[in-house]
């Protein structure tokens, strides 16, 4: 074959993978279009199905046998109170965890072990905890189907994310920090409490709230213990009541969630209710979707002003 | 602007004793932008046929900048500007024509580069890879051509047995010789290497050498070394570089014994690094 | 011997407590150091207290399963209707339906997710990745009921279009959502693999003539590979795991069948059905969630400890 036909067969086969190039480019984007469709389609459909729903009223009433006049009073005010217990419990366990695990653990067996089980309690499904749950502190400890039970459930399912933040956000302290504050003749914990954590809060704090929002939308669990999916009543509410221990008694009370309302209203057939669950879903999405914006705006910010 | 002195055909017969040298690609007026810096200015140099070129200089003085123009690896990144031309002969393409495909410079010219980087592939699939890309399928003319290349790298003997064992398996010395097979076995008319042995052991640095100095006979070499002794003991023809300009060019053994230029001087004398 | 005490030049003016008192004080220091250190492990510790109170719990209370259901019964009976009066306690339709529905979502998130991987290391421009990696975690981020809700109420009649013979519960909805749910975790995990695959390996093969798609698929593919077989794993285990877009989209009817076109129960659906009835403590149906506990926490730390693996080896690997 002559010199040239073969440079032109060159250039036509280069020409042909090129168009390889171009068509991958497409079906990424085409693939990525996929996941954009199906959130637009379950936002829209929300919004057009829930958004005549949403009102004063239906923040403020209680689940009701008729649709319109049902609410999400119980389901919004159970959420915040589990959702305290939930933080009172993940956020001492995590960082405490994860602060040992960077600064203090020397490395032996006990550590790895420890190690191995944070990763592991990451990929256990939700469900699972809910049956630890039930048998350990619902039955185990009697504390029966309360918000407490539900915060220590939740907890535990989000402790990994803390602890993981909590160690990236320790590990990215430079060690000249470190070494200038014992320099100094600080002792361990005073290095800690004074320089790293207060240096690693913006990386903790996003974790615990990327954490929260996973809780918030936790199903399974939660009616693994036991929630109630049709309560018209609220927990005491919060400080009220008898000191000491009457200060605590909404602790004890049983509850429902957001999720559970959601789960419940989606369960019945008339379609009327549908709209119910709708309007939920569009309040428990846009909560879900502010704590993670949150939690990277802060990221940003408090980052911003460090300078290493 | 430094001139530079390009030798007498005659005084450069006088290297090899061999036919007069043929100019296979020169680079004319060349300059280099990572977006806002200069890092190459107005070079112009000749790359001869079946000879060794080297290109030495102080870190930092552009030579792997230099070096990475003929295969158009700049154009990987955004933000980089070519000015000037690289003439490739005898067919008169301008490498650094916006017109011309990158990918088909890249078929003519090959690249061995400083760490070895062997794909994870077994030692045939590296080799074969060139070709593979080129949408050759035959086995018959692979493994023709792979055995080829794998010779002509003194690399065959060795992994005769092993041709489908991983890469990885091999020793650095050996990654970076089947480096230089994978290189040659698509027949490219020049060879870069950058920096070649600056990540191997003296022993594995003077296979490489030899193996320079041998692969000349059937091809265009073009190297880039901070090692000046390794320049001076592989190369016919060396240039000196200095913050992004040329500053001399001769055959090698003019520019190390009495070098024109008295900056030339300084670095070859070691008083600078 | 501080410079206090020496600019007084008079060893005798030390006070006589005074070495004793800083002693004691140092000594008051370390006892607090070391209780400080002593709780923070103790809250590392909960990790394994808890792994420890599930593995220790549900291998409890399926034993006292175990004694009135033979194993042999649990694991060949092809019907699982604990709460009949005819009750009959095989795992298989459960198993079957946890089966089935995690291959139609794997179906779904497994090409999805390594394409937009491949697409978003190797090809995309920075700002289509900037936009599109915040995105997909938002993705990841819905709650499930939300997912499941989606899947019930408009993936279904949607397909019930296409399909008109197919029920208003079917595990054909509740598998796609469910993909899409878990393509996130399948693409980032894919693409951290590939960006950790070195520059130096992409540039060897572009400087051999190839293209961006020869160079993404013949070889940085091949090298992010122990990463992306994890990505999969990750993706299985959290299929294998979910719960409520199937308890709410594919109904809680126990049924053993390998058509994605009907209703059944996975395991995960069966124990919340149990859930929201009466669980008097150590009923048999109470006991019931815990042998389908264990056998889905099993089926998972298989799954997981195969990704572990897999994700050391490609850390280990550059």
């Amino acid at each position: 074959m002559s010199e040239a036909a073969r440079v032109q067969e060159i250039r036509a086969m280069i020409a042909a993978h090129k168009r390889w190039d171009f068509a991958f480019g497409v079906v990424g984007m085409l693939a990525l279009m996929v996941g954009v469709l199906t959130f637009a389609a379950l936002f829209v459909e929300m919004i057009i199905n829930g958004a005549p729903r949403l009102s004063w009223e239906f923040f403020t009433h209680f689940p009701s046998r008729k649709p319109d006049q049902a609410g999400i009073l119980s389901a919004w005010v159970g959420s915040t109170l589990v959702m305290l217990v939930t933080a009172a419990t993940a956020v001492p366990l995590g960082v405490g965890a994860g602060v040992y695990l960077e600064e203090y653990a020397p490395r032996n067996w006990m550590t790895d072990l420890i190690e191995i089980n944070v990763t592991n309690l990451a990929g256990v499904p939700s469900i699972v905890y809910g049956l630890l749950a039930l048998r350990l502190f619902v039955y185990g400890f009697g504390l029966g189907q309360s918000i407490l039970t539900a915060g220590l459930t939740l907890g535990l399912p989000i402790l990994p994310v803390v602890i993981v933040a909590t160690r990236e956000a320790i590990r990215s302290i430079p060690a000249a920090i470190r070494e200038g504050a014992y320099a100094l003749g600080a002792t361990k914990w005073q290095t800690t409490s004074d320089h790293i954590l207060p240096y690693s809060l913006a990386g903790i704090m996003t974790g615990v709230i990327i954490g929260m929002a996973r809780a918030i939308g936790e199903t399974a669990p939660v009616i693994t213990i036991g929630a109630l999916t049709f309560i018209a009543f609220l927990p005491q509410t919060p400080l009220t009541g008898e000191p000491p221990a009457g200060l605590f008694d909404w602790v004890m009370s049983p509850f429902t969630v957001m999720p559970i309302q959601m789960f419940n209203w989606t369960s019945r057939p008339e379609a009327a209710f549908h709209q119910n669950a709708a309007a939920a879903g569009l309040v428990l999405v846009v909560m879900t979707l502010s704590m993670n914006a949150l939690a990277i705006y802060i990221r940003y910010r408090l980052r911003k002003n460090i300078k290493w | 602007m430094v001139s530079t002195t390009i030798p007498e055909v005659s005084a450069a017969a006088a290297v090899a004793g061999a036919p007069a040298p043929v100019k296979k690609s020169e680079s004319m007026n060349l300059s280099f932008h990572y977006g806002s810096f200069r890092a190459l200015k107005e070079i112009s140099m000749p790359i001869y046929e079946k000879r060794v070129t080297a290109l030495i200089g102080p870190s930092g003085c552009g030579k792997s900048t230099y070096l990475r123009c003929f295969n158009r690896m700049h154009d990987l990144y955004p933000g980089n500007r070519y000015e000037g031309r690289i003439m490739l002969y005898p067919d008169n393409t301008n490498l650094l024509d916006p017109d011309v495909d990158p990918i088909e410079v890249r078929m003519r010219i090959s690249m061995v580069f400083q760490k070895p980087n062997p794909f994870p592939k077994s030692i045939y699939e590296n080799v074969a890879y060139g070709l593979r890309v080129r949408g050759e399928r035959k086995r018959a003319l692979l493994d023709e051509k792979v055995e080829e290349a794998l010779r002509n790298a003194a690399l065959w003997d060795e992994v005769k047995n092993r041709l489908h064992e991983l890469a990885f398996n091999l020793s650095g010395g050996q990654q970076q010789r089947l480096c230089i097979a994978r290189a040659l076995a698509t027949d490219p008319e020049i060879l870069l290497f950058d920096e070649p042995t600056s990540a191997l052991d003296p022993i594995a640095t003077a296979s490489i050498e030899e193996l320079i100095a041998e692969l000349k006979q059937k091809i265009t070499i073009f190297i880039v070394t901070h090692n000046m002794q390794q320049a001076a003991r592989v190369s016919d023809y060396t240039a000196y570089m200095y913050l992004g300009e040329l500053i001399e060019f001769d055959v090698t053994d003019k520019l190390f014994i009495k070098p024109a230029n008295k900056q030339t001087e300084d670095y070859i004398t070691g008083r600078f690094g | 011997m501080t410079s206090l005490a020496q600019a007084d030049n008079r060893m005798g003016v030390v006070p006589e407590n005074f070495v004793s008192d800083r002693l004691a004080r140092r000594q008051l220091r370390h006892v607090k150091e070391r209780v400080i250190e002593l709780i923070l492990f103790l809250a590392a510790f909960v990790s394994v207290v808890t792994t420890v109170g599930i593995v220790v719990i549900l291998l409890r209370e399926s034993y006292v399963f175990f004694q009135t259901v033979s194993l042999w019964d649990f694991l060949t009976d092809t019907q699982w209707t604990p709460l009949f009066a005819d009750a009959h306690y095989g795992i298989l339709p459960l198993l079957a339906g946890t089966l089935v529905s995690s291959m139609v979502a794997l179906l779904v998130a497994i090409p999805l997710g390594t394409i937009i991987a491949i697409y978003l290391s190797e090809f995309a421009p920075f700002t289509v990745r900037e936009v599109a990696k915040p995105f997909l975690e938002m993705l990841g981020g819905v709650p499930t009921i939300v997912y499941g809700y989606f899947a019930l109420l408009f993936v279904t009649p949607l397909l019930q279009i296409l399909f008109p013979s197919l029920p208003g519960f079917n595990l054909l909805s509740a598998g796609l959502v469910m993909g899409i749910m878990i393509i996130p975790y399948v693409s980032s995990v894919s693409e951290d693999a590939m960006r950790a695959v070195p520059m130096a390996l992409r540039e060897g093969s572009y400087a051999m003539g190839a293209t961006r798609f020869q160079t993404a698929i013949r070889v940085v593919t091949p090298a992010a590979f122990s990463g992306i077989a994890a990505a999969y794993i990750l993706g299985i285990s959290r299929a294998v795991g979910e719960t409520m877009i199937l308890a709410v989209a594919a109904g809680m009817q126990p049924n053993l069948t390998w058509n994605p076109m009907e209703p059944a129960a996975t395991i995960t659906a069966y124990i919340v059905q149990v859930a929201l009835g009466d669980l008097p403590h150590g009923s048999i149906g109470y006991q019931t969630i815990f042998a389908a506990g264990l056998t889905l926490a099993l089926v998972t730390l298989c799954f997981n400890v195969m990704g572990h693996m897999l994700r050391r080896r490609y850390r280990q690997a550059y």
